[in-house]
């Protein structure tokens, strides 16, 4: 059993292990145990699952890279867990020991490809990850070619991944690597906008509207050429080498010591960003940048919102991202920074904390899971009878907006920065 | 062993809704006690039906079989000792009907506590049994443990809140006790049955009460120099004929794990704090707010906060259900007794638990439902350090018979199970304890049914049971564990 065991330094530790007192009170707040009620997929399952590795009393086998990979990793078991066991990192390190540790169900052959083309292939390579974006850009400039999702059976990949792609930004216009927005007014800050992968690809707009808005309040805004992803899929699915690559890449980037913060709009890299120091092993450079990073909504909260907010008359909601909420225990900005909105109808969403299911790429590798997960989170939005539920996270956005879609509401879903941008250009 | 049993579970449940791979089955031997054992099988029931044709099939292989909700027990009630099978009650989660009128809900034994509350607090009614687990244990266990909560003192513990139950009986028989009025006629089998731990039978459907919201509601956070300045002020609070809703106790070490957690503003640099909450008519809070403040401030607290609004209070009783929980923070793990003694002994037997912490070299965390005088010293621990658990145990027996000592008991609603049944007999005369086994059989002739639970075995009041860790079943434990008591 020992040469299953935990391979070399990074594995989840008996320090952070030992945390857990197996008191069950994480049960509730993990939406696979809601699902299955099975103990091996409740946060103390796994945990205990990865403690009997660490005590050499069970191997790295097919049963924990199962129940390891049935986790969504919305880490609201952190949250309800009273001695703060760091259940992200663990199973990440979890992860990353089932990786290395290479075959050990032939029935992971699937994930393994996907894995290694999308996390060692595609995310690495700006050029590949272009060129891999392009068909769902053209889905999204041409509306109509939406129709096509249902040509697939119900729960098909392929319906999924079609009706997941967002629409394009009704407000348009894009930030350019290298530029500078220039503040509106007095200049309150400087910062520097992270722009990853998916958003800059797919979320364009929402981009456009962050620098629309941070320049109102005041802000430089500074687009650095040559950053890249956050490197967050690949951590969360265990590969680091890349992972790290990606990170120093960001780091260089972001080298700039004239900038008051680095603003990120994707809770999910937020959440990565802030975490660089622990993923490089405590480097001094990965500290200075963590500490400058901030969510938009918390950066604008602890700003402070100028003057200019305009009506917008609608109901709306608000999805906490799980990387927001539990990752970042970012909760009250971006409510707060709603309610400022004129006309605005705010409605707290029943567990606005729970995941949607959308958690990276758990939507595609966990579908049935996925799918349970979302229903309910559907039924909980329609209850609100909101007409827009607000998120800050593109993986939830794109998650909820298939399934408002699968459900036919009219429902739109849009971004916290989007709707504050929306109130500025129609005020005054 | 148990030839074909497995294959017979699987045609009763499906073959989903069982398993034997070993890497499940290790995720089965423990609940939130500090023990553990493997069980052999796991079968999850989806049915009351399913449950009587696993507990026939059980029996009929000559299997034991224990069941499990949350897993969340504190007396290792819920781990398979003698191994066998598990049964999972976990998928019988379903609230079958709520009877406003009538003031009654029926739940299957599955239904997390909290939930009901949820389902009901619209209509301006609450289930109060509130154990600190409420957001995750099950109405199953609350009832085989007959659990009490941090409202116990003015409402009264599980057995006061539970019409009936429909169980399913060791012979595989699917009876009702109690049901949907008071007071069946006949012997109180509902009473027997609630707190049995498990040894009597399974609860595959409950009766439980409802009752109205309070109007009002204060809920006052004191903080004390000491735990006797504390537990003076608890004391004299209740002698003053106020009755609290709801009166705990946390000291130092307890208030700075869970202050690292909740961040509710309790103050940790103080030798204890005292939470106080007062319900009834709106109008009629204020006299008695003013008059609890009064009595803190004259037995030494020099701080008393009324929380503001339903946030502050909800993170302020959040905090004092996390206290188990947060011994993460201080050990590996935690081994938690539950003695309960005379509210004016708190000072004494206080003192004695720091002397017993002492002698053993050991760090003890203290919470209390004071109010009722019921002690939970945490005693915290380092599994992998050789004697560390066995000297736990051996301080924990000691807290134990201090209590008894003070015209106490050894648990107040945590249950017997396994940790503490070689203490029975600090307690109970040997006919005492010949009364409860006659009974057990009376039900459950065979012993299949939670074998090994309750009873003291040949080790003494403060023995490690360690060697029945881990499914390593001692040839003595196997007799113990048998009908034969």
């Amino acid at each position: 059993m020992a040469d299953r065991g935990y391979i070399g330094e990074q594995h989840p530790q008996l320090s952070a292990l030992d945390r857990c007192t197996r008191c069950g009170l994480c049960e509730q707040a993990c939406p696979t145990y809601r699902l299955e009620h099975y103990e091996p997929d409740s946060p103390r399952g796994r945990i205990f699952l990865m403690k009997e590795v660490a005590e050499g009393r069970a191997a790295v086998d097919a049963n924990l890279a199962e129940h390891l990979y049935r986790c969504l990793g919305c880490r609201a078991c952190e949250t309800a867990c009273p001695s703060s066991v760091p259940f992200g990192e663990l199973l990440e390190d979890g992860r990353y020991q089932v990786e290395l540790h290479g075959e050990l169900d032939p029935k992971r052959w699937g994930w393994r490809t996907f894995r290694h083309l999308a996390f060692e292939t595609v995310l690495p390579s700006r050029t590949l990850f272009t060129i891999a974006m392009l068909p769902a850009q053209i889905v999204q400039q041409l509306p109509p070619l939406r129709a096509l999702r249902f040509l697939f059976p119900r729960r098909s990949l392929l319906r999924k991944a079609l009706s997941m792609i967002p629409p394009a930004s009704t407000a348009g216009g894009a930030v350019k690597a290298g530029t500078v927005i220039e503040a509106e007014g007095t200049r309150r800050a400087r910062v520097g906008l992270f722009t990853g992968c998916v958003m800059d690809a797919l979320f364009a707009g929402v981009h456009a509207a962050t620098a629309r808005v941070l320049a109102r309040n005041g802000c430089d805004v500074v687009v650095p050429s040559g950053q890249w992803c956050c490197g967050a899929l690949n951590v969360h699915a265990g590969e680091r080498r890349h992972a790290t690559e990606m990170a120093r890449v960001n780091l260089a980037a972001f080298a700039d010591p004239t900038l008051d913060a680095i603003v990120v709009n994707s809770a999910g890299c937020g959440a990565m960003l802030k975490g660089y120091a622990s993923l490089l092993d405590g480097d001094a450079q990965a500290q200075r940048f963590a500490e400058r990073v901030k969510d938009a909504s918390e950066f604008l909260f602890e700003l402070g919102l100028r003057q200019g907010l305009g009506p917008v008359y609608e109901r709306a909601t608000y999805q906490d991202a799980c990387h927001l909420a539990h990752g970042q225990g970012i909760r009250q900005a971006p409510r707060a920074l709603l309610v400022q909105i004129p006309g605005l109808k705010f409605v707290e969403l029943p567990n606005a904390d729970r995941c949607c299911g959308a958690a990276g790429v758990y939507n595609l590798t966990q579908p049935d899971r996925s799918a349970a997960i979302l229903e309910e989170k559907v039924r909980d939005i329609e209850a609100t009878g909101a007409q827009s539920v607000v998120t800050t996270n593109p993986g939830c956005a794109m998650q909820l907006q298939a399934g408002l879609a699968e459900r036919r509401l009219q429902t739109r879903v849009c971004h916290l920065i989007e709707m504050l941008d929306r109130s500025y250009r129609s005020g005054p | 062993m148990f030839d074909g049993l497995v294959q017979r579970l699987a045609a009763i449940v499906g073959p989903d809704h069982v398993t034997t791979a070993p890497g499940d089955l290790s995720n089965y031997q423990y609940d939130g006690s500090a023990d553990s054992a493997l069980p052999q099988v796991v079968v999850m029931p989806g049915s009351a039906e399913e449950v009587t044709a696993i507990v026939s099939a059980c029996t009929a292989a000559g299997c034991p079989y224990v069941a499990r909700g949350a897993g969340t027990g504190l007396s290792g009630g819920a781990v398979a000792e003698a191994g066998g099978a598990v049964i999972a009650m976990a998928r019988l989660n379903r609230i079958l009907e709520i009877d406003c009128a009538n003031r009654l809900a029926i739940v299957e034994p599955g239904v997390v506590n909290a939930h009901i509350s949820d389902a009901v607090r619209a209509h301006g009614l609450q289930f109060v049994p509130d154990p600190s687990s409420q957001a995750v244990c099950t109405i199953g266990g609350n009832l085989a443990e007959n659990s009490g909560g941090l409202h116990c003192l003015a409402y009264g513990v599980t057995s006061h809140h539970v019409l009936g139950c429909e169980i399913v009986t060791p012979d595989g028989e699917l009876v009702w006790l109690g049901g949907r009025a008071y007071d069946a006629p006949g012997y109180d089998l509902l009473g027997v049955f609630i707190g049995s731990e498990g040894t009597l039978g399974i609860a595959t459907k409950v009766v439980v009460k409802l009752m109205p919201l309070q109007e009002d509601r204060r809920t006052l956070l004191a903080a004390f120099p000491t735990v006797e300045q504390a537990s003076g002020a608890v004391s004299a609070i209740i002698a003053s004929g106020i009755i609290p809703a709801a009166l705990e106790m946390m000291d130092q070490l307890s208030t700075k794990a869970v202050e690292a957690y909740v961040n509710a503003g309790f103050p940790t640099d103080a030798g204890a704090v005292v939470i106080v909450e007062l319900e009834g008519l709106r109008g009629t809070l204020e006299e008695l707010v003013q008059d609890v403040q009064r009595i803190c401030i004259a037995h030494g607290s020099r701080e008393v906060r009324q929380a503001r609004d339903e946030a502050e209070r909800e993170r302020i009783w959040l905090g004092r259900k996390s206290a188990f929980g947060a011994m993460g923070r201080l050990g590996s793990s935690y081994y938690v007794q539950d003695g309960v003694i005379p509210r004016t002994k708190l000072p004494e037997v206080v003192s004695e638990v720091a002397a017993i912490a002492e002698r053993y070299g050991l760090l003890i965390a203290n919470v209390f439902h004071a109010g009722d005088g019921n002690l939970h010293p945490l005693i915290v621990f380092d599994e992998r350090t050789p004697g560390d658990y066995e000297r736990t145990v051996a301080a924990g027996a000691d807290i134990l018979r201090a209590c008894v000592r003070h015209g106490g008991s050894i648990s107040g609603e945590h249950g017997i199970g396994i940790e503490k049944r070689d203490c029975m007999t600090l307690q109970f005369k040997a006919a005492d304890l010949d009364l409860m086994a006659r009974l057990r059989a009376a039900f459950n002739p065979r012993g299949l049914c939670n074998p090994g639970k309750l009873f003291p075995t040949s080790r003494r009041c403060g023995e490690s049971a360690r060697t029945v860790a881990r499914g390593a079943l001692a040839p003595e434990m196997v007799d113990a564990a048998g009908p034969a008591f």
